[in-house]
């Protein structure tokens, strides 16, 4: 039944572009405008949203190149430099926690490593485990998400209760237990790898009720619309219906909630590190950094203010281009 | 109304009975699969084979979980002995377990922490409500003007600052140079004044952080409500603008938040984790972690028990208030 659906749409491709050509031709005035095309220029005048976006680009762009950066800095984020330290409080000898031209953000006490070498490379922990569990939690919530709309009755009934249970659970809790019960090796990956990797799992699962509610409450809107219809009157299958006007249709309301859930997956893993229970050092990590300076923040007060900052800036900067992209994203946008 | 009241609280029971299967699934289960053996983890790392071996009998680790499981939940009532490796030790009647690494009975220990972080949760939640509610509900009624967005920036900030790092910051500020609180914790039967010195800043910024979510949500909602057609009915028919906002919006804007208030405020009863290690509150977050580090599982066990219970109870009452002030749900 879906074959002859499919050559219809396969003819009117070409003539939909050639129409717009000609169109393109004869009036520029006019034109019709995508949605991804609306958001973005509605995103365009949204000043801080931008600013948002393009420390995000920076700082992705420093997570990626993070051993490039301190190479060319000549600053290796594991390397001592005891001569740096007071031998008798541990603290960094240098005004403001020891920062000089060789070392822009200082060095840490005692041992005197780095700090911006560790920042530049604590990025990356920060931004690889704030994207992947949001990818986590938007596959599992989309998938359980559709399902439950889409085919309602007993799916969707487990599916709901499932998710409320999901977010009623005391979330934090769970997650240190689950990630501290996990062995040091793994699926033939250690150290580091699997703290990340169960830390990436363990996030995205207990993120993926938001997305899932979301989706499924839009599913459910949609099912019943009269494009819909049409294409089930014209035969289409199931599967058609959900993948051809289903699912782009969902893809505003995905984007806009993966953008806010990174922000708040940095802040868990962060709040992991900070508890002990995320990534081990040597790996630097910015919410290590801030637990570690607990103990200084009387007499190296800045060595707890720049992990803290860099959280902070990160948050912030996703938030503000999350803000920008709901409100360029959202129809009922007053704009 | 009555059966609305019955329907949930099964609910809440099923859900129990499914959290406690999951806590089981967790530390019994997992390690299994990863090839890590429990007993070890009762005893510590060192221990020889023979005291492992003793624990694992005296716990009933061999046991398949679902035994394991209704033995714990048959502890919780009626008491538990563990009888092993030759020794017995008792477990008295709320036995929520019994920590062989630091030799004493988990429940105990949380009844004597439970205290510090209900007055952390509680004190900084009427400042979360009576600041995050208003600063919402101005900023929806004077929408785009300076109020609003200074408003909203310091929200926004305030969501993005993680609370380890305003915690110290605070205390690095108002602690240490200025020197206005003295930020050492005392009991509350010790002295009340110095209790109280020593609750004001983890007071404030764990509200800090909650009260800037709530005035972004609040600020949402309200927005949201202004637009409804009861709202344009209620205006014309003349009632007063303060009778409009007062009587029909800010009802319905409350019940949405009172839900948010019913989780927030049961994931803090099983410690506010993260504000607890910052000021060292002798509370359960700071008990759990310490549990986590030395791999204590009764204790682990035994606060995600008194907190899954706090989450649900506090849905309950969340799902009665609503029923009181919600006729919709009550016909439901």
């Amino acid at each position: 039944m879906t074959a002859p659906l499919h050559e219809p749409t396969a003819e009117a491709a070409p003539s939909a572009a050639e129409e717009a050509a000609v169109a393109g031709a004869e009036a520029k005035a006019v034109q019709g405008r995508s949605l991804g095309r609306i958001a973005w220029e509605r995103l365009k005048r949204d000043k801080l949203a931008l600013t948002g976006g393009i420390v995000v680009l920076v700082l992705i762009v420093v997570a990626i190149l993070a051993p490039l950066i301190t190479n060319i800095v000549g600053q290796d984020p594991d390397a001592y430099h005891e001569d740096l330290i007071d031998p008798l409080f541990g603290t960094p000898t240098g005004s403001l926690g020891g920062i000089s031209g060789d070392h822009w953000f200082g060095v840490e006490p005692v041992n005197g490593r780095d700090i911006f070498a560790r920042i530049v490379h604590g990025a990356r922990i920060s931004l690889l485990v704030g994207f992947l569990s949001a990818i986590v939690a938007v596959i599992i919530g989309t998938v359980l998400g559709v399902l439950a709309g889409f085919f309602g009755g007993w799916v969707d009934a487990l599916i709901s209760r499932v998710m409320d249970g999901l977010l009623a659970f005391p979330q934090l809790l769970f997650i240190i237990a689950l990630v501290s019960v996990m062995p040091n090796q793994m699926l033939g990956l250690s150290g580091t790898g699997v703290r990340l990797f169960v830390m990436i799992l363990v996030i995205g699962f207990f993120g993926w009720p938001y997305i899932g509610r979301v989706v499924r409450g839009q599913t459910l809107s949609m099912r019943e619309r009269e494009y819909v219809e049409a294409a089930r009157s014209l035969g289409a299958g199931r599967f058609y219906i959900l993948f051809k006007e289903l699912l782009p249709n969902l893809v505003a309301p995905i984007i806009v909630y993966t953008t806010m859930m990174i922000p708040t997956n940095i802040l868990t893993e962060a709040a992991l590190s900070f508890l002990g229970v995320g990534v081990k050092p040597p790996t630097s990590s910015w919410g290590q950094m801030l637990s570690s300076a607990i103990d200084y923040y009387q007499s190296d007060p800045m060595y707890m203010v720049i992990p803290g900052v860099a959280i902070f800036i990160t948050v912030l900067a996703f938030n503000l281009f999350g803000d920008g992209v709901r409100d360029a994203l959202d129809p009922k946008g007053s704009r | 109304m009555l059966a609305y009241l019955i329907r949930r609280l099964f609910a809440a029971v099923v859900m129990l009975v499914v959290i406690i299967l999951v806590v089981f699934g967790i530390f019994f289960l997992v390690p299994k699969w990863a090839g890590v053996d429990i007993a070890t983890s009762f005893v510590g790392k060192q221990a020889d084979p023979a005291s492992v071996e003793a624990v694992r009998q005296k716990l009933g680790l061999g046991d398949p979980v679902f035994v394991q499981a209704w033995e714990f939940f048959k502890g919780i009532f009626a008491g538990r002995t563990y009888s092993g490796g030759g020794d017995v030790t008792q477990c008295s009647a709320p036995c929520f377990g019994y920590s062989f690494r630091s030799e004493q009975a988990v429940w105990p220990v949380l009844t004597e922490r439970f205290p510090v972080t209900l007055a952390l949760a509680l004190g900084a939640a009427v400042l979360w409500l009576i600041f995050g509610l208003a600063a919402g509900v101005l900023s929806a009624l004077k929408r785009g003007t300076l109020w609003d967005r200074g408003a909203m920036v310091v929200a926004l900030a305030g969501v993005s600052l993680p609370i380890y790092f305003t915690g110290l910051l605070s205390l690095a500020i108002f602690s240490h140079s200025l020197g206005w609180i003295n930020a050492e914790f005392v009991p509350l039967d010790e002295s009340f004044s110095g209790w109280f010195g020593g609750m004001i800043l983890p007071w404030i910024t764990l509200a800090f952080l909650y009260a800037a979510m709530y005035a972004r949500i609040t600020r949402a909602t309200m927005m949201e409500i202004l637009g409804e057609d009861y709202i344009r009915t209620a205006r014309a028919k003349g009632l007063r603008e303060q009778v409009v906002i007062r009587k029909h919006a800010m009802r319905s804007t409350l019940t949405p938040l009172l839900t948010m208030l019913g989780m927030d405020l049961g994931a803090l009863m099983g410690g506010a984790i993260l504000t607890e290690t910052t000021f060292s509150l002798p509370g359960l977050g700071q008990k759990v972690l310490d549990a986590i580090q030395n791999q204590d599982l009764p204790f682990i066990l035994g606060v995600v028990l008194i907190t899954s219970l706090a989450v649900l109870i506090a849905n309950l009452v969340v799902d009665v208030l609503y029923a009181v002030i919600d006729p919709r749900v009550r016909l439901a």
